[in-house]
């Protein structure tokens, strides 16, 4: 298609059009992809059921038994979803992910917040003020280097002492894994602007509030929503480690933990927990994602 | 006036010296030199983008920095800086927005800055959409959107191809004299120099000094025809032999 005829037929309908084909497409290859995945899962327990164990023409043996015990058949992790977790038991498996799924959620979505408010205004301080970037930088970095696990009970027992309901301390440990990102990513997105496009603002003798609000902040947005990305799928994952050392009994870090106890008798119990966490990740950065394709124009997004 | 880089340092380099120049109002002036020969320092000097070392810029009797706080100053760059994203007649508002004008000014102004550059009905398009020489017309737009008395062009064409370049040239010329801005402008290409100017500055380089000032007198209005006068040849070579002067003054003074 011609440029000419790009302008005449108005840019709304064509873009639209090779949305709706970009989208197909990308659904396409992501079930593809999801296929081939379950194809490998399954091809490789076939295999190794028929050679015993080995690699074939070796007396190697498979780093992963290809039995039912430690790699239960897709069907039966996908079976025992609509079964109930345990004998007697009144909610079946997808009721009780799901359940504890919308808990972590909720702490998840608590620490995303409050960490990428935290993570932007420090970002937005360091951008404006080079002492605090030079001062204040290492730290930040170096709190990241501190191990989670060795940091979550910490936090717990000082929410204890506070009487915080448990999971603000959960949602505290998530925000801690959450800001990051999205300091690093301000910082930088601040910055991006070119020497010529700040001369632009002072000549028009514009002040620092006008240059952050209409130039520095949104040449930001594409870097900052790519470290919200990063973000909501670490902010559920700092959920759930929060989860363990709090004690509580509702969320994702539970079930996990205790399908993992009774891994000998319902691997797939486990294997289904594993998978419900990640789509609860997933699924939190596609909303991210979907928000950002809603404020940021389309030529401008980092990663596409 | 001078200006001196890394003052008091041992990697100082003086990039203006003893530059002493004086513009008409509503004059078409060209700073035409080398690469290196300062002429974009002596342009954002103009614009109060840097500061003098020694002496000062005055515009209608003020400082050059009490004119930018007055905005006085529309800035054109070789690379059109949209913002990208903002569409273009948001583009053109950007200075309007900043200076607090209504929401019915600035849309009756950006219709009528886009009439100017001929991008009427391209106001809802991004600048990624557009191409080089359109984006540059939306930065023309956007210099004149708060009618500044100064248009100050840093090698605004310099990015373009050799077509273009001539048709923006033309453009250039039938906004300034629809407007009757003042128009500084910044170029290291002789035949655009001469072309557009009503005086070219001549510069040379280390230090960067004005080398001589030309007087064009081609006839006015400029056009198409123009570019064929024998007076345009002889500005070009009367130009042209300015640039060697200043070279070779360059090259008996003391090694830099």
């Amino acid at each position: 298609m011609t440029v000419a005829q790009t302008v005449e037929l108005g840019l709304d309908e064509n873009q639209r059009d090779a949305q709706w084909r970009l989208a197909l497409r990308r659904a396409a290859s992501f079930l593809l992809i999801l296929l081939l995945l379950c194809g490998v899962w399954e091809g490789y327990k076939a295999l190794g059921q028929a050679t015993r164990g080995k690699v074939p023409f070796t007396s190697l043996k498979l780093p992963i038994r290809p039995d039912d015990k430690s790699m239960p058949h897709l069907w039966t992790i996908g079976g025992s979803l609509l079964q109930p977790a345990r004998r007697g038991g009144e909610d079946i498996l997808l009721v009780i992910l799901l359940k504890a799924a919308l808990f972590t959620w909720r702490e998840a979505v608590m620490g995303f917040v409050g960490g990428s408010v935290i993570g932007f205004l420090l970002g937005a301080i360091f951008g404006r003020f080079l002492l605090f970037e030079r001062s204040l930088m290492p730290y930040i970095v170096a709190s990241q280097t501190v191990p989670l696990l060795a940091i979550a009970p910490m936090i717990v027992i000082w929410g204890g002492r506070l009487n915080w309901p448990a999971w603000w301390s959960v949602s505290i440990i998530s925000a801690y894994l959450t800001f990051f990102p999205v300091t690093i990513n301000t910082l930088r997105g601040l910055r991006s602007p070119n020497l010529t496009a700040v001369e632009l603002m002072r000549s028009y003798a514009a002040s620092e509030m006008q240059i952050l609000l209409k130039l520095r902040l949104p040449a930001a947005l594409p870097y900052i929503f790519t470290a919200l990305k990063v973000s909501a799928t670490a902010s559920v994952i700092g959920a759930i480690v929060g989860e363990l050392p709090s004690g509580i009994q509702d969320g994702l870090g539970r079930v996990l933990l205790t399908f993992s106890y009774y891994y000998i008798s319902g691997p797939e119990k486990l294997y289904a927990s594993i998978v419900g966490a990640a789509a609860l990740g997933i699924l939190f950065a596609v909303i991210v994602a979907l928000a950002e394709r809603w404020i940021v124009p389309e030529g401008r997004r980092l990663s596409e | 006036m001078s200006k001196v880089f890394n003052q008091g340092r041992d990697n100082r380099v003086s990039a203006l010296e003893s530059i002493n120049l004086e513009i008409d109002s509503g004059e078409f002036v060209s700073l035409l030199g080398p690469s290196g020969c300062g002429k974009s320092t002596l342009l954002r000097l103009i614009g109060d983008l840097t500061s003098p070392s020694t002496g000062a810029v005055l515009v209608n009797g003020k400082s050059a920095a009490q004119a930018r706080r007055g905005r006085e100053y529309g800035m054109v760059f070789q690379q059109a800086t949209l913002y990208d994203w903002r569409t273009v007649s948001r583009n053109v508002q950007l200075p309007l927005e900043i200076m607090g004008h209504s929401r019915e000014q600035r849309e009756a102004r950006t219709q009528e800055m886009l009439k100017l550059v001929q991008l009427e009905s391209f106001g809802r398009h991004y600048p990624w959409q557009l191409s080089g020489g359109m984006q540059q017309r939306v930065a023309i737009a956007r210099a004149l959107a708060f009618q500044p008395s100064i248009l100050l062009m840093d090698e605004p064409f310099g990015a373009l191809d050799e077509m273009t370049r001539e048709r923006m040239q033309m453009e250039l010329l039938r906004i300034w004299e629809q407007t009757k801005n003042t128009v500084v402008f910044v170029t290291h290409s002789i035949p655009e120099a001469v072309f557009l100017s009503s005086r070219v500055v001549v510069m040379s380089a280390r230090p960067g000094r004005i080398a001589g000032i030309i007087n064009i007198d081609v006839p006015q209005p400029r056009n198409f025809e123009t570019r064929e006068h024998p007076r345009f040849f002889e500005k070009i070579t009367e130009v042209r032999e300015c640039l060697r002067q200043g070279e070779t003054n360059t090259h008996k003074g003391p090694p830099s």
